[in-house]
C-alpha cells in the first residue's frame, strides 16, 4: 500500500492518484483519501454491481475481491488498496464457479431485489474456493456476514450446497 | 371455470409452473439499474442536518458558513421550501376523529423526534454536502418529551403537539354480540398483556430518490426507489402544484421496500422541492443511519385480551384493548392508523365465535413516525389471539391442535362473517390444520420432547393459524379521501413480430411481478413466455394503477393482464378468421400459431397476422382496423377484500441457562388461491417468515428515556442472518377466489403473519415446566432468563 503526505488529510479535497487492476485491466483514478473503495468502484469506476449496504462492514453487500480475497470495500479506503488486484461481480462474471453459481441462483430463485446478491456471489466463491465440500451449516456459517431481507437464506443455501455437490462430483474442478 | 388454468400439460400453459425469473439475471451479473447506482448529467447530491432532539423549539439556524463553503449550491431551510410545497396531513375521512399536525419537508419553528431533517444542504458531491453540514448552526430549546405509551396517556402529562387536548391520534370501537354475558357465564376465562416493539423493514438498499426538475419544459422527473409510482406523481403534482401528466416518476429496480417505500418522507418531497429550487437534478440516498431514524418503524402495541370459554373449551368472546404509539405524526398518505385497525378487526380470525369487542387507542411520542409494513397488523393479532387459544389449551387439558380443531371454522361453513365485519368468502383452516399435524410429525415431535426434558433439554413446539386480508377494493384507502388506486391496468401489444409488449401497472421489488405477469400473458395468449416483454414502474408509459403492496400483484395485477390478454387475443383471432376466411371461434392460438380450434393444426404464425396488419393492410377486407394493441383496467368487485388462510408450526430449544433460542425448524401450510409460480410463492413464504422470524426473536428500535434511538446501526440492531434462521417446510392448500377468472390472491405477508407468533407459543411451550411465561415479543435472551426468574 502507498503512503502519502499526512498534510492531505487535513484539507478533504485534496486527491492522490491510485492504480488497481479491476476485473483484469489497469485502472487509475483520483481519489479523496477519505473515500472508501466501495465509493471509489461505485463513483469513480461505475461498477455499481458493488452496493453498499451499512457501511461497516456488518452486511457483506460490498464484498469485492482485493488480490484474490473478499473484503469489505465499505471498510477500506481506496487508496489502502492501491497497487491491488480488484476483482468485482462485473469481472468475476465470466468465469467458471461464479457463473455456477450464478447459474444455480437463479434456477432456485435464490434472490428477489438483488441487492445482496452480488456481495453473497463473491462470498459464496470465497467460500467453496477455500472448502470443497462445505456442510449446510458450514455454508450458513460462511454467510453469516450477509445480510439478505428478501429470501430467508434457504434457497442461497440449497444453491451454494448444489455447486459444491455438483463441483464435488466433477473432481473439484473450478 | 378453474380447469383451463391448471391442466400442465398442454403447450404454453404457464400458471402453476416453478420457473425461474426471467429479469433475475441482470441482477445476478452486477447489472442491476437501482436509483442508488444512477448519475444524471449535472446533478447534485442532497444532505440533511438532523436534530439531536426528540422535541425542542428551533430558536434560530445560521447557514451562512455552510453557503460559503465551496461546491454547495443550496442551503434550505423549512421555510424555503414551504414557500413552494403545499403542507400534507396523514389523516383519511374513514377514520372517524383521526387528528393528525400538518407536515412540510422541513420543519419550520418545532422538531418533533430526534433526527428529523431541519436543514438541506445541495453539493457537488455527498462529502462536499456532509461537510456544509458541520458548518450549520441551530439554536434549539428543549421541550418536554413524550416517549412512552404510559407517559403520553398521562393526564397531565407533557404534549406531542402544544395546543392539542392530549396526545391521542384516533380512537375505534367494535362491539357485536353480547360479550359481558358471554364472561359472564364462561366456565374459563384466560387473560394477558402483550407487548410489541417497535421494529423496521432495514430494506438493503436504503431509500433512493433522484429529482430531475426541467424549468424549460416545467417537467418533473423523479427516479425513486418506491412501490408505488402513481401514488408519488400525484402527490408530487398536487404538493408542488405541477401539472399531473408533467410529473414522470420511474422506479426501476428497488433493494427491498416491504411497505416501507410507499410512505411520504420529508427528506424525499424535500428533494423534489431542492431541485425545482435549482432547476438541476438533486439524488438523495439515505445511509444507514439516517434509514433508522427516519425510515417508518411498525408495530409498538400494547394489548390487553381475553378470551371467553365453555367448559368443552368452545371460544364464547373476546374482549380486547390496543394502544399503539405512531410518532409525533401520522404518516402520509395511508395514515399510521391501519396497523392498529387490522390489528383489531382480525383478532380472532380463523375462529368462529360471535361476541367481540375491541377498543383501538392510537397515540402520538416523540419518536419517528410508524406506518404500514409488512404484514401490518397481523403479527401482533396473530401472536394475540394463539397465544390465548394456547393459554386456554393448557388450561383445559387440550392440545393444541385439538381446542384450534374445535374451533376453527369449518371449511364448509362458508361464506363467513367475522365478528368484526370482515367477510370471507372461502377459507381452509380444517384442512391447513390436517396437514400441518401430519407435515410437522407432530406426535413423534411430542415424543421426542417429552424424552428430552428428562435429559434437560426444553424444546417448544408451536403453532399458530392465521387470516390474511389482501386485494383491496377501494374500502382501504379510496373511501377515506386518499389517492390511492384500487384497480389496476395493462396495455398489451403484438408487435410486427409476433411477440407481446404488456405494459402494466403492478411494480417490481424482487418478488416476482414480472415473471408471473409474462407466464399469465404467455398462458391466456398461447405464446412461449420469452415472446413476452413485461414493462413496469414508469408513469410515463404505464397505466394508472394501484401498483404492488398488500399482496395486490398477483390478485389484481394478475387478474389485469389475464382479461388484457385475452382481450387481445380476441382481436388477434378476428384478423385471423379475416385472412383465413374462418369464424373466429373455429380457431385458437397455440405457440405463437393460430391453429384449428378443434383439430389443432396449425395454419398460420400470429407474427404473419402482425406482419400483414401493420404492413399490408392493403390485403385486410376494407372497413376492417385491426386493433394490436388493448389498453384494459381492473378494479377488485365482490368482496372488498380477499382473505388468504394457512398456519404455521415451529419446533426449537431455550437454553435455560443462557435464555438463548435455538430455531430448529419452520413448517407452513398456506392457502393462497391459486399459485401461478410455485417457487416465487414459496420463496415470498420464506422470506416472509424469516422477516417474521426476526421481529420474533432479535429486532427492536430501542428508545432511551429522552427519545434518542439507542440501537440505529447494522451493529446494533440485530436482523435475522443465516446462522440463526431454520429451513422452512412449506406445503399449500389451493381454495381460489371466485371473484375472478384467476382466483389468486396473494402470498406476500403470510409468512410474516403468524412466524412470531408461533415462536411466542413455542417458547412458552417449552419454558412451561417452569411456570414461566413470555409474552412480550422481541423474546430476547434476558426476557427469557427474566421469565426463569434466572436474572
Amino acid at each position: 500500500m502507498s503512503g502519502f503526505d499526512d498534510s492531505l488529510l487535513n484539507e478533504a479535497d485534496e486527491t492522490v492518484r491510485v492504480r488497481f487492476v479491476v476485473n483484469g485491466r489497469k485502472v487509475a483514478c483520483e481519489v479523496a483519501p477519505r473515500d472508501t473503495l466501495v465509493d471509489c468502484l461505485r463513483d469513480k469506476l461505475e461498477l455499481t454491481g458493488t452496493h453498499a449496504g451499512c457501511e461497516m462492514g456488518a452486511c457483506g453487500a460490498c464484498l469485492v475481491q482485493l488480490d484474490g480475497r473478499a473484503v469489505h470495500s465499505c471498510l477500506i479506503f481506496a487508496v489502502q488498496a492501491d497497487g491491488g488486484r480488484i476483482d468485482t461481480i462485473e469481472g468475476l462474471s465470466e468465469s467458471g464457479l461464479l457463473a455456477d453459481l450464478q447459474a444455480e441462483f437463479h434456477r432456485r430463485n435464490a434472490l428477489q431485489c438483488g441487492f445482496c446478491t452480488p456481495g453473497m456471489l463473491i462470498n459464496a466463491h470465497e467460500l467453496l474456493s477455500q472448502t470443497a465440500q462445505p456442510s449446510r451449516e458450514d455454508i450458513r456459517d460462511a454467510l453469516s456476514g450477509n445480510y439478505c431481507r428478501c429470501t430467508g437464506y434457504e434457497a442461497i443455501v440449497d444453491a451454494i450446497d448444489a455447486v459444491a455437490k455438483a463441483h464435488g462430483e466433477n473432481g473439484g474442478a473450478t | 371455470m378453474s380447469a383451463p388454468l391448471t391442466s400442465l400439460d398442454r403447450p404454453n400453459s404457464y400458471i402453476g409452473r416453478a420457473l425461474p425469473r426471467p429479469n433475475a439475471k441482470r441482477l445476478l451479473a452486477g447489472r442491476g439499474r437501482y436509483v442508488s447506482d444512477l448519475k444524471l448529467p449535472r446533478m447534485l447530491y442532497a444532505a440533511f442536518l438532523r436534530s439531536p432532539h426528540a422535541h425542542a423549539k428551533i430558536v434560530s439556524i445560521k447557514i451562512d458558513e455552510a453557503c460559503a463553503r465551496e461546491g454547495v449550491h443550496l442551503v434550505a431551510t423549512g421555510a424555503d421550501l414551504a414557500k413552494i410545497c403545499t403542507p400534507w396531513t396523514g389523516t383519511l375521512d374513514h377514520f372517524k376523529g383521526m387528528t393528525s399536525a400538518p407536515q412540510l419537508p422541513l420543519p419550520l419553528d418545532r422538531v418533533v423526534w430526534a433526527g428529523q431533517a431541519v436543514v438541506a444542504v445541495v453539493a457537488e458531491s455527498r462529502a462536499i454536502a456532509e461537510d456544509a453540514l458541520e458548518l450549520i448552526e441551530v439554536d434549539y430549546e428543549d421541550l418536554p418529551v413524550v416517549v412512552d405509551i404510559d407517559g403520553a396517556r398521562k393526564a397531565d402529562g407533557p404534549l406531542v403537539n402544544p395546543g392539542s387536548a392530549n396526545n391521542t391520534c384516533f380512537r375505534s370501537q367494535l362491539d357485536s354480540g353480547v360479550v359481558d354475558d358471554a364472561f359472564a357465564h364462561a366456565a374459563h376465562v384466560v387473560e394477558e398483556e402483550f407487548s410489541f416493539g417497535r421494529h423496521t423493514a432495514v430494506t438493503l438498499e436504503p431509500r433512493a430518490i433522484i429529482a430531475d426538475y426541467d424549468p424549460s419544459a416545467g417537467m418533473l422527473t423523479v427516479h425513486h426507489g418506491t412501490q408505488t409510482p402513481y401514488q408519488f406523481q400525484d402527490l408530487y403534482s398536487r404538493h408542488y402544484n405541477i401539472p399531473e401528466a408533467r410529473v414522470r416518476v420511474i422506479a426501476t429496480d428497488i433493494g427491498g421496500s416491504f411497505g416501507m417505500k410507499l410512505h411520504v418522507y420529508h427528506e424525499d418531497m424535500a428533494v423534489v422541492g431542492l431541485s425545482i429550487l435549482l432547476g438541476r437534478p438533486v439524488k438523495y440516498v439515505a445511509d444507514r443511519m439516517e434509514s433508522f431514524v427516519s425510515d417508518i418503524h411498525a408495530r409498538d402495541h400494547r394489548v390487553r385480551a381475553r378470551v371467553a370459554l365453555d367448559a368443552k373449551g368452545e371460544i364464547l368472546a373476546m374482549d380486547v384493548l390496543d394502544l399503539t404509539a405512531i410518532g409525533a405524526f401520522s404518516t402520509y398518505p395511508r395514515t399510521s392508523v391501519v396497523e392498529g385497525n387490522q390489528v383489531i378487526r382480525l383478532i380472532g380470525a380463523p375462529y368462529r365465535f360471535k361476541n367481540y369487542r375491541a377498543t383501538l387507542e392510537v397515540i402520538f411520542q416523540n419518536k419517528v413516525q410508524t406506518s404500514q409494513y409488512r404484514a401490518v397488523g397481523h403479527p401482533i393479532a396473530c401472536a394475540v389471539t394463539e397465544r390465548l387459544v394456547d393459554m386456554a389449551a393448557s388450561k383445559l387439558g387440550l392440545d393444541p391442535f385439538a381446542i384450534r380443531a374445535q374451533n376453527v371454522i369449518p371449511d364448509d361453513a362458508y361464506p363467513q362473517t367475522s365478528p368484526t365485519g370482515y367477510r370471507f368468502e372461502a377459507l381452509s383452516h380444517q384442512a391447513c390444520l390436517k396437514r400441518l399435524h401430519e407435515m410437522m410429525g407432530y406426535d413423534a415431535l411430542r415424543a421426542e420432547q417429552a424424552d428430552l426434558r428428562k435429559r434437560g433439554i426444553y424444546r417448544g413446539i408451536g403453532i399458530a393459524a392465521f387470516v390474511e386480508i389482501t386485494n383491496p377494493s377501494p374500502a382501504f384507502y379510496g373511501v377515506g379521501g386518499a389517492r390511492i388506486s384500487s384497480q389496476d391496468g395493462a396495455i398489451l401489444s403484438l408487435t410486427p413480430s409476433g411477440e407481446v409488449r404488456c405494459l402494466i401497472s403492478v411494480t417490481e421489488q424482487g418478488q416476482g411481478t414480472e415473471a408471473i405477469i409474462s407466464q399469465i400473458v404467455a398462458d391466456q395468449l398461447g405464446l412461449a413466455q420469452e415472446c413476452v416483454k413485461v414493462i413496469t414502474g414508469d408513469t410515463e408509459v404505464t397505466p394508472h394503477g394501484g401498483a404492488t403492496w398488500a399482496c395486490r400483484g398477483a390478485g389484481i395485477g394478475g387478474e389485469t393482464a389475464l382479461q388484457a390478454t385475452r382481450a387481445l387475443k380476441r382481436n388477434i383471432l378476428e384478423i385471423a378468421a379475416l385472412i383465413l376466411q374462418e369464424q373466429p371461434s373455429a380457431l385458437d392460438i397455440l405457440d405463437g400459431e393460430i391453429v384449428d380450434a378443434s383439430t389443432r393444426n396449425p395454419r398460420l404464425p400470429i407474427a404473419e397476422i402482425a406482419r400483414i396488419a401493420y404492413f399490408r393492410s392493403d390485403t385486410l377486407p376494407p372497413g376492417t382496423q385491426a386493433q394490436l394493441t388493448v389498453s384494459h383496467h381492473f378494479a377488485p368487485q365482490g368482496y372488498p377484500f380477499a382473505f388468504t388462510n394457512g398456519i404455521q408450526g415451529c419446533s426449537l430449544e431455550v437454553d435455560v441457562e443462557t435464555g438463548f433460542i435455538k430455531l430448529l425448524k419452520h413448517f407452513i401450510v398456506e392457502d393462497c388461491g391459486r399459485v401461478i409460480n410455485p417457487m416465487l410463492v414459496d420463496e415470498q413464504l420464506r422470506g416472509g417468515i424469516v422477516q417474521g422470524l426476526g421481529a420474533a426473536l432479535f429486532e427492536e428500535c430501542r428508545y432511551s428515556d429522552t427519545g434518542q434511538l439507542m440501537n440505529g446501526s447494522l451493529a446494533d440492531y440485530l436482523v435475522p442472518m443465516p446462522m440463526e434462521m431454520p429451513d422452512i417446510v412449506i406445503a399449500h392448500v389451493e381454495t381460489p377466489t371466485a371473484d375472478t377468472e384467476l382466483g389468486a390472491k396473494g402470498v406476500g405477508e403470510a409468512g410474516t403473519a403468524a412466524a412470531s407468533a408461533c415462536v411466542l407459543n413455542a417458547v412458552n411451550d417449552a419454558i412451561a415446566p417452569f411456570d414461566a411465561t413470555i409474552s412480550s415479543i422481541p423474546i430476547t435472551p434476558a426476557k427469557v432468563l427474566k421469565a426463569l426468574k434466572r436474572f
